[in-house]
This record gives C-alpha cells, structure tokens and sequence, in this order.
C-alpha cells in the first residue's frame, strides 16, 4: 500500500526552479533512498515534503491524505516527521528531556512520557548519555538524538535528512543496522536524503536521483548507480566516494 | 504556524536582524545566515514614488479632515523641520545596528546628555548655542568611543538580550544621573535673534529651521564620509560582513568603537541643534529614543539613507495625526504607524521584500 | 556490531528525579518563614518588603514570558496597567470588590497578550523587533490612557477611602500586615504557577519552541499555540501585581500603570536573579527592592562631599542601570543561576 504519495512537486526561488515536477511513492514498510550532487534541490525537496516550505504546485499525500502546504506540526501529527541535517537539540535540556517532550508531542501522558522516552533512548543506542544536557554532545550522539526525537513521536513515515553526514564510518555501522530494525521491527517506513552512496546502497528498496531539481531516474540501487545518466549528472563527484 | 518562505525569512532568528532570503538560505534552512545587506545601497526609486505618493495621500486626506490649507501647510512645516532631526538621529542609530547589530536603547538618553551639556555651555558660560556644536559633538564622540570600548565591546557576540539591557542599563543611568545633578525642573535654551519665519504660507521658529537645515547639512557630511573615504568603506565592509571584513585586514575592534562613536556623535549634534526647540529634562531623550526607533524600524534597520528619509515620514505623521486624531497625543499616530510597519514590511519600507 | 550491543537495560537504571516537588516545598517553605515578617519589621521596612513583593509577583510574570518562553517582551507595563486600571475602573466606578477586578484584570490582560502574541507571531517578528512591538503596545495602551474620558485622562484614579478595614474590598489601616501577608500569599500563588507550568505539557513545549522553534515543530508541537498561552499565562501574573499595587498604594495614573519604567521593573529582577529559573525574580526583587529605601536614607542626609544632592532624586535608579551592567557582563546568568552553576559542578 502506498502510503506516501508526491505528485507534480514543484518550487522556485526567485525563477530559478529548485525542485521541478518531481513524483515519487513510497510503499508502506519500504525504504526510499533520495540522492543526486549538491545543489540537485534535494533539501528543497524535502522542506517541501516536510511542510516547512510550501511548494508552488504538486501535491503531498500521505496514507491518501491531501497534507500539501500543511504546516509541519500537523504533518508530524499526521504521521510524518523529519530531523534536521544539522542537529538542532533542544539545547537547554537533557538528552532524556528532549525526548520526553517529543513523546508529549506525539499525545502521550505525562505519567508515562519519561518512561517512554527512556525506553527510546535506550532504543537508540543513547543510554550513556541520557541525562547528560545536550551542550557538549559528540556529533554521533546528536545525530543519533535527531532520530530519538523524531521516533518518539511514534511516527509512520520517518524522513531523515543526511543522518550519517558527519560521523566517521565506524560509526555509521550501527545507525544504519538501527534504521532497518526499525523498518523490520516497527514497521516505520524510511526516506531518507543521504550523500554516502554506501548506505544508499545497503538500505533503500528503491533509490530516487535528483538532478537541477528534476527527477533523474529512479528504481533499484544496483540499476540506478549504473544509469550512465546519474554517473554524468555526479561527472566530477564519484558518486561512490565516501564522503 | 504556516511557514511561508517570503516570511519565513524576512527576519532573521536571533540576531533579529533583516536578511535578504536568497537562494542559499532557501535551499538550505538552518544554515549559514546571509550577509547583511550593505549600509547603502542604490536608491530603489519604485518603492520611493509609493511612500511619496503615501505621504502625499495623507497630506491631502489631513487636508480634507481640517478643511483648512493654514493648518495643514503648518503642520507639514513643523513636521518636515523636525523630521529632519528625527532623520538625524536615527541615523546615528541605525548605524549602530547595521555595524554593530546593538539595539542601543541609550541613545536618547546620549541626546539628553547633549541637551543638558548645551544648557550648561550657552546659559552657563554664555556660549552661542550653534557654538556649543563644537563642544558637544567632540565630547558625545569620545564618550561613545569610550562606552563602546569599556562597556559593550564584553557583550559583543552575546545573545541580543544581554546589548539590549546593557544599553537600557546606561539609559538609567544617564537620565538619572543628569535627574540627581540637575534636578527634575524643565530648562530651556534661547537662541539670539529667534523669530518667526514664513515657509509657503506657513510660519516656523528661525531655530527649527536652522536645526533641520544643521541636521540636512550632518546627515550629508555623514553620508559622505561613509561613502566616500576609506574609514567609511570599512564600516561599510563591516556592516557587509565583519568577518571578511577582518580578513581583508581590517581593524573591526576600532570600527565598532569608531562606529559607536560616530552614532553618539549624530545623538550628541541632534541635541545641540533642538536644544532652544524642546524643554530640556532628562526626560526629553526618552522621547527621541522612542521616535528614533520608530524612524530606524520605518527606513530599515541598519539603512542610513532610509532613516533620513524615514525621519521626515515620522516628523509628518506626528503632525499630521494631531489632524487625524484631534485630542489625541501626536506620539500615537507614530506609534500606529510604527507597529503597522513592522507587522506589514518589517524590513523597512525601501528595500524590497525578502 | 549492531546497536544491541550498545544498549543497556531500560529497567536497571533509575529514572532522575524531577525537580518539581522540591521548588514546591521551597516555595511553601519560604511563604511559611516569611508570614512573621511583618511582626518583626519595623512599619518602614514593612514598607520595603511590601514593595519587594510587588517587584517578584510583576518580574514572575515578566519571566514565563522572556524567560521560559523566550520572547523578549520590553512591554510589561502594558499588562501591569491593564491589571491597575480595571480594577481600579471596576472599583471606583462601578464598586466591584479589587478582588473580582484582579480577576477580571487578569482576564483582559490575557486576552490582551494574546492579541499582541497572535500578530508579532503571525508576521514573524523576533528578538529586537519583538520587543520593539512590545513596546510599542505598551506605549499605546499609556497614550490612550492619559487621552481617554473612559478611564480619568492623566488624572487616574485615587482608590476611595473606607471607614474600616475590609477583607472584602482589600483595604487596611495604612501599615496593616494585612497588606503584607497577601501580598505574599500571591507571590507564593504565582512562584508555584511557574513551577506548574513548568511541568506541564504547555511549559515543556514552550521551552522547546524556545530552544528551537523549527525542531518543536518537527515533531509535532503547534508552536503558536503554546507560545500564546505563555504569553497569556506572564501577562495574567503580572495583572495581579498591577490590581495588588492599586489598592496598597490608593493611586494609579497613565504612567505609573503604562509607562517604560514600569516595563523595565519588570525586566530587572529577573535579569538580575537569573533568567528562566524559578527563583531568580525573587531573588532579584529582594536586592533591588531595598536599594530604593537605602539611597533615599543616603540622599536625605547625604556624606558632606554629596551635599548638593541633598532631596534629588534619580539614585535609586542609577544604582539599578550600574547593577544591572555589571550583572549582564560579570554574572549574565544572574544570582540565582550563577549560584546553581557553582553548586552542581561541585
């Protein structure tokens, strides 16, 4: 079942069109890599996706909800929610308060939302530092708080927004193998916009390439990287470079 | 919350500051914030025409409400006299934002400080009260050298908050000080040889007129300096961009201080020029405080040519809302007009939208 | 290597204990040690305390707005006017008992705060621009006021004098403890409100839209909302210092109700005890308040090298910019938070 659906999406700043007719679905379950060189519009893409801009035209559906232009609270209520590609804790609050207030966002009670969270903390890996304030976090940790906080609002669709830029390969290992026991356990299903074609290629069902905003091609990873068509649009950025 | 992009990024997050929303910023929220428009920048003749039309639309809906040309020519008059001073000193203002990114809440109260150092030079050593410039604007100068340099340069890169109320933490402090030496009776400065001059059918004080042309001449020598020497092209680097600017081996811990100066100056040269015009109390500051902001929000915070211009705008609608609002206090049209800038172009009225 | 490996039992490890209860018991436990105070002063310095009080209950408010919620309001007076005016419009116009009037007070205030929040909301001013507009509606509010048959023009209103003491229409003999232990009991009421709010769902989201609004809205937090219901809940707070001080001091005008420094009395005690803690506005207040009181002892016998400042006013205030200068660039977290700063790094 197709839970979230992209039709026609299209943005522009000032005439220049970042993002321009893309379509796309995603399979409930499923995993949807995103990539394409910088500058391809896909964080304007995702902005769209998310709500925190409103596209020119094209629509957003998810579970065949119309949530186009919905402001991104409701879409999160809605059963969608984002992190940020730069980390952006609650920065006066400890690791285990972030969460607490994403688990009273998704509609918890109060009596049980630490609980709750706790459980999430642990979930990602972060029990060491649970009640350490978020000032003065690694890198790691934070990325992985992004994904705390965005799980704890129990969300359907999880988009996730270069969670693996900025930590160093050892530690990718096991963010990647905690996204698929996501998938695999809870069912939540995946887009995730990634530079590091190995995880692209580890992860997604179907991979969708961006280029000057369109969509280049989409389908399977293996067939995708191979599309002589991506290798000339990445021309100068091997897209197999571990960056 | 609906976050639409124009909006969305018309004013910048802490800084509070106006950014122009480009495309990096569009692309990639969350990251780097634009450089800040420069000081000056070319005349945007479009958005100019409208706010003539505006004011000329008022002046003449302010005609039809009083129905006499007398009183609408004089309150046109007064208000575009002292709108230059206004302009004058939201100049000084506005400088200090768009180099400094400081909220000076002292301002008025450095305006005050000349107020009262000019009551004391013209009654106190019988110094002609255009004289007294000499004195005031050398002496505002250094101690704005000085406030800069002792006091706010520790706060430089802290949250706005902590400027904020270092700056408020000055105005009490200057406005009571001059309230404990001075005490709190109004003093007035006479300038030799006022009278009544007739301007287009309407009469205004020789020293309203010699302030606004004073303030036109200041504004102009200011606009010079920044545009045409060296110092000014490095405030204006810094205003741009105060890391490149300190790149390109430019000293931005003397430009700030020499920046703050420059503003205490504009505020020290305004309170020479309306000393024989106002009742000088420590009081008197607060008010120019309040209109220069009002003067710095309309012409665009950190745009100099815009608070000159914004100053006139402010001067009218002082005067012209007495017609619209009979009984009314003139502050309140300001204020009107004020807060309806800032929800509808809190980028000031001259530059274009984000 | 899988994230399992990482992980450590969910069950073996306590959950840390929340601070609520403790800033309760505080709280309760401060109001207790302070209600002989008045029987221990002398009436001057019952006085004083009396007006330390109004300080802590206006920066409270003042402080779940800017401190918790994070918006720079620069305008208090206009809530604290709006408390003073409509209970004393209530009381000398109509006879309403103050106590009705505060909450009635407390009700317009609200809805006042409201309206300001929706509009700087709604066209997304912040920082200096936010507290620009703040102002600015302050201001407005004073200029109405000092213009307006509605509520006396400039003249204001004197509180009518009772022939005896009334629980009722808040009135005592002028020193009465009266004034003092409810002045306290307020004070108290508004401390544990903050507190309350601070562990409620509304005080978490604002705190996270504070810290950053984008990511609160990420997950699900209407932003807006909650950031008005802050704004409502300061501007209620604050009310009540407007209706208490009406009635204590039998007097309100435009500008002892609506003028900049009222906004600014707001502001200091906070800033001064530490912003966004619980205690800090108190702590603030108990500073600042008696500064007032001993500059006036020094002016009115002042050291023979002062002697032409004898009977000037303005060094109460002097004192108030110096100290909040120096708290800014030597303790920017205030008392209160520079204290608990040392405390738990030990």
């Amino acid at each position: 079942m197709t839970l979230l659906r992209v039709e026609g999406l299209a943005k522009s700043f000032k005439g220049l069109r970042a993002v321009d007719d893309v379509n796309f679905e995603v399979a409930e379950g499923a995993i949807l890599g995103v990539i394409g060189p910088n500058g391809a519009g896909k964080t304007t893409m995702f902005n769209l996706v998310a709500g925190a801009i409103r596209p020119d035209a094209g629509r957003v559906y998810l579970a065949g909800r119309d949530i186009t232009g919905h402001p991104p609270h409701r879409i999160s209520a809605a059963g969608m929610t984002r992190t940020f590609q730069l980390m952006r804790p609650f920065y006066s609050m400890t690791v285990l308060e972030n969460v607490t207030v994403a688990v009273l966002a998704g509609g918890a009670a109060r009596r049980t939302a630490r609980t709750a969270a706790a459980e999430v903390v642990e979930r990602v890996g972060l029990g060491r530092w649970r009640d350490a304030p978020t000032e003065g976090l690694p890198t790691a940790a934070l990325k992985r708080l992004e994904l705390a906080r965005a799980l704890a609002s129990r969300p359907r669709v999880l988009l996730l927004d270069e969670v693996l830029a900025g930590l160093v390969p050892a530690e990718r290992a096991p963010v990647m193998d905690l996204l698929e026991e996501l998938r695999t356990e809870q069912g939540v299903t995946l887009v995730f916009v990634e530079h590091i074609m190995a995880a692209v290629m580890r992860l997604s069902d179907s991979v969708l390439v961006l280029d000057l905003g369109r969509v280049l091609t989409s389908g399977a990873p293996e067939e995708v990287t191979r599309d002589p068509r991506v290798i000339e649009a990445y021309l100068g950025e091997d897209p197999n470079a571990e960056t | 919350m609906t976050q639409t992009p124009d909006r969305a990024h018309a004013v910048a997050g802490n800084g509070g500051g106006v950014v122009s929303g480009d495309l990096d910023d569009e692309l990639e929220p969350g990251g780097e914030p634009a450089p800040r428009a420069p000081l000056l920048r070319r005349v945007p003749w479009l958005r100019v025409a409208i706010v003539v039309g505006l004011v000329v639309a008022g002046i003449a809906l302010a005609y039809l409400r009083s129905g006499s040309g007398v009183v609408v020519m004089q309150a046109v008059a007064t208000g575009v006299l002292i709108g230059g001073v206004y302009g004058l000193v939201a100049m000084g203002l506005t400088l200090i934002f768009g180099v400094l990114d400081i909220v000076n809440f002292a301002h008025g109260s450095f305006l005050a400080l000349a107020l009262f150092l000019t009551f004391w030079l013209v009654n106190g050593h019988g110094v002609h009260p255009y004289l007294a410039l000499a004195v005031s604007v050398p002496a505002m100068f250094l101690l704005g050298m000085l406030v800069q340099r002792g006091v706010l340069s520790g706060a430089m890169g802290k949250p706005l908050e902590n400027q904020l109320l270092i700056t408020l933490g000055l105005s009490l402090i200057i406005e009571n000080a001059l309230l404990l030496f001075f005490g709190a009776n109004p003093r007035s400065v006479a300038l030799p040889g006022d009278r009544g001059v007739p301007i287009l059918g309407a009469v205004a004080d020789l020293s309203r007129v010699l302030a606004f042309v004073g303030a036109l001449l200041l504004a102009g020598l200011l606009f010079l300096l920044l545009q045409r020497t060296r110092l000014g092209t490095a405030i204006r680097a810094v205003a741009a961009n105060d890391v490149g600017a300190q790149l390109a081996g430019i000293d931005t811990r003397l430009i700030y201080a020499v920046t703050f100066a420059i503003g205490t100056a504009c505020a020290g040269a305004a309170g020479t020029l309306v000393a024989p015009l106002v009742t000088i109390e420590p009081t008197t500051g607060a008010l120019f405080n309040i209109i220069a902001f009002v003067v710095v929000v309309l012409g665009g915070m950190g745009n100099v040519v815009g608070a000159l211009l914004g100053g006139l705008i402010v001067g009218l609608a002082e005067q012209l809302g007495g017609l619209y609002l009979p009984g009314q206090s003139p502050l309140l049209s300001v204020f009107i007009v004020f807060v309806l800038v800032l929800f509808l172009r809190p980028q000031g009225l001259f530059r274009r939208a984000a | 290597m899988t994230t399992t490996t990482t992980r450590e039992p969910a069950a073996g490890r306590v959950l840390p204990r929340q601070p609520w209860n403790r800033h309760l018991i505080a709280i309760g436990i401060l109001g207790a040690v302070l209600v002989p105070l008045p029987l221990l002063l002398p009436p001057a310095q019952s006085a004083v305390a009396v007006r330390v009080l109004i300080f802590a209950l206006m920066s409270i408010g003042w402080n779940i707005m800017s401190g918790f919620g994070g918006m720079f309001s620069f305008g208090h007076a206009a809530y604290f006017g709006i408390g003073a005016y409509v209970s004393a419009w209530l009381l000398v116009e109509r006879g309403v008992s103050p106590w009705l009037g505060m909450a009635a007070g407390m009700l317009v205030a609200a809805g006042f705060a409201t309206l300001i929040g929706f509009l700087a909301l709604r066209y997304r001013l912040r920082g200096a621009y936010f507290a620009l507009a703040t102002f600015a509606f302050a201001e407005m509010l004073r200029l109405w006021a000092i213009n307006s048959d509605l509520v006396n023009r400039a003249v204001g209103y004197h509180v009518p004098l009772r022939p005896e003491s009334s629980w009722w229409y808040l009135q005592f003999e002028p020193g009465s403890a009266n004034y003092f232990w409810i002045a306290l009991a307020l004070t108290v009421a508004a401390m544990a409100a903050s507190v309350l709010f601070l562990r409620s769902r509304a005080g978490q989201f604002s705190k996270a839209a504070r810290d950053d609004e984008d990511a609160a809205a990420a997950i699900g937090i209407p932003v807006m909302r909650y950031k008005l219901y802050t704004m409502a809940l300061s501007a209620a707070v604050t009310s009540v210092a407007g209706a208490f001080y009406v009635q204590y001091f039998l007097f309100v005008d435009p500008d002892l109700a609506f003028g900049s420094s009222v906004s600014i009395q707001a502001i200091l005690p906070a800033v001064i005890g530490g912003v966004a803690t619980v205690w800090g506005p108190v702590i603030g207040a108990a500073v600042l308040g008696p500064l007032n009181d001993i500059t006036a002892t020094i002016l009115r016998n002042p050291p023979p090298a002062l002697e032409f400042l004898q009977g000037r006013g303005g060094l109460d205030v002097v004192v108030y910019g110096a100290l909040l200068i120096l708290i800014v660039l030597l303790l920017p977290q205030g008392i209160y938070g520079a204290l608990r700063g040392r405390w738990s790094r030990r």
